[in-house]
């Protein structure tokens, strides 16, 4: 009785913790209480359930905390993204592995239960490991659709539901085996289809895929808090992604199925195509000179930890009486909201981080937009070509400013994989090199003017 | 086993209802800090090791208690050094 009461106070933890996480000023506090819950109940589990093994089991959580707690310490900002797709999916493989522990020959709805928690719990780890190569880019990150890709995953779900009837039907732990043989190979198949700038949505997805893994193996074990945190995530995590679709204004399906059923893109002919290409005093004269610029910073900023560089210069334009603003798009970096925690971790104000519907309606009336390490997030096709992968996306409309300057280290396409109009706009100019590198080459020419 | 169901159901109004309104910068933040809550699987490995009567139970438990333990102390970890770059810029 004791111990349900305190599983019921680390259940409410974990409500009042994801409540906090939702607002920014309760934010931390919620993360800490949730952290508060957690101890308790694994404390409180170990004291009375772990009746053998207990030396065994405490080693085993000394490891994990070794690997766990570095892992999370050192990894850079810019991987966060990747880092938490593996959290996530050790947290599925974990709860595969306690209900193909726990299986034996009991009642359907424990059955039942049980072939869930395997099923999902494993297509949630492959999946993951599949987002975390995509995000690290050990794989390619464009859509992959293997040849026969469409009869291929359907054969999958096929053979899956097959197994787990099977499973259901003899209770034979042989076929549990094959199930997660098959979950396995399922999570791969449901992935490999999603689109780079796509992936952070399959995370969330697999996310609030464990949640119910855990909520599944709640019955399996017969247990409330199990049940109550798993499902607690499955739900929130479920309607977070729909948000983050939202953010990208595209409905959840075309984002995990669009590579089977995408019109393959116009290949445009291979056309010499000009790109106008400028020097950093030609960029710092128009920057010096302009009356408002808005920056537009991406992933490549991130990565070539130019934050503080661009800081600098924005302070520097406007020493000289220039309006300047961040135009900060949701799905900026690798997350919703991955750019703003980059942002803050250079110190620039709160204030000057602008959103679409902050900029967009005045951009015909900007000088200058500067595009540092972005691409997909101002492509035009999202905005003008159906047959866009990302058509439909919002993007920032830098193609009515009346010049657009792109700081990018080469003409590879972004991380999408689409080509980008705007490279090839007479209004543009290119600024080829490492975004760090010229932006403070660029700092230093605006000072001589 | 009606209980349980029930307990399902409520709480998963109750997770749809808790961040029906975040906003767009907290979204990251909020996948990673419900990442961290879903490791509680930790106490059901601990538990199921615990009681494990053959060898094999025993190593899938401890194997579980190790990623769980993983995904529990990684999650809060990373979400607190997210939500730490906040600091100071608060509306």
């Amino acid at each position: 009785m004791s111990v349900q009461l305190v599983y019921l106070v680390a259940a409410l933890c974990f409500l009042l913790a994801l409540k906090g996480l939702s607002t920014p000023r309760f934010a931390r506090a919620g993360n800490l209480l949730g952290a508060a819950g957690m101890a308790l109940a694994v404390v409180t589990a170990f004291l009375h359930g772990a009746v053998h093994n207990g030396g065994w089991i405490l080693v085993a959580i000394a490891l994990g905390t070794v690997v766990g707690v570095p892992a999370a310490r050192s990894v850079k900002m810019t991987a966060i993204p990747q880092m938490v797709a593996l959290f996530n999916g050790v947290g599925g493989a974990a709860a595969a592995l306690v209900a193909l522990a726990e299986f034996h020959d009991g009642p359907l709805l424990f059955r039942v239960a049980t072939v869930l928690t395997v099923l999902i719990g494993s297509v949630s780890f492959s999946g993951s490991l599949v987002t975390f190569a995509k995000l690290q880019e050990i794989m390619t990150t464009r859509p992959v659709v293997l040849p026969a890709g469409r009869t291929l995953s359907f054969g999958v779900v096929a053979v899956s539901l097959l197994l787990a009837a099977a499973v259901l039907v003899t209770s034979s732990s042989g076929l549990l085996v094959a199930l997660t043989v098959a979950g396995l190979l399922l999570g791969v198949a449901f992935v490999l289809p999603v689109g780079g700038a796509d992936v952070p949505i399959a995370i969330s997805l697999l996310n609030a895929f464990t949640g119910l893994a855990v909520a599944a193996s709640g019955y399996v074990l017969a247990n409330t808090l199990l049940i109550v945190a798993g499902t607690l995530v499955g739900a929130s995590g479920t309607l977070l992604t729909r948000m983050m679709a939202q953010a990208m204004g595209r409905p959840l399906t075309n984002i995990l199925f669009g590579a089977f059923t995408a019109t393959a893109a116009v290949e445009r002919g291979a056309e010499e195509r000009t790109v106008r290409s400028g020097t950093v005093e030609d960029v710092a004269i128009l920057l010096g000179y302009a009356h408002s610029v808005v920056v537009v910073p991406g992933y490549g900023l991130a990565v070539a930890q130019a934050q503080h560089a661009a800081r600098e210069l924005v302070t520097l334009l406007e020493g000289r009486g220039i309006e300047v603003s961040y135009g900060i798009h949701p799905v900026a970096g690798r997350m919703p909201g991955h750019m703003n925690v980059l942002l803050a971790e250079a110190d620039v104000p709160y204030e000057q981080l602008k959103e679409l519907d902050d900029i967009n309606p005045g951009m015909t009336s900007m000088d200058v937009a500067l595009v540092v390490g972005a691409n997909d997030v101002v492509n035009p096709g999202a905005r003008d070509e159906p047959s866009s992968p990302i058509y439909g996306m919002p993007i920032f409309d830098v193609d009515r400013a009346r010049a657009v300057v792109f700081m990018k280290r080469s003409m590879r396409p972004g991380f999408a994989g689409i080509d980008n109009e705007l490279l090839y706009n007479a209004k543009t100019t290119m600024l080829f090199g490492d975004a760090k590198d010229s932006l403070t080459k660029l700092l230093a020419a605006v000072k001589q003017l | 086993m009606i209980d349980l169901l029930t307990i399902f159901v409520l709480a998963a109004f109750v997770g749809f209802e808790v961040v029906s309104k975040v906003s767009t910068i907290l979204h990251t933040p909020l996948m990673s800090g419900a990442n961290a809550i879903h490791g509680v699987i930790l106490v059901g490995a601990i538990l199921i090791t615990g009681a494990a009567e053959s060898g094999v139970q025993v190593g899938l438990g401890l194997l579980a208690v190790f990623l769980a333990t993983v995904n529990v102390v990684g999650g809060f970890v990373v979400t607190d050094r997210m939500l730490e770059m906040f600091k100071g810029h608060k509306r």
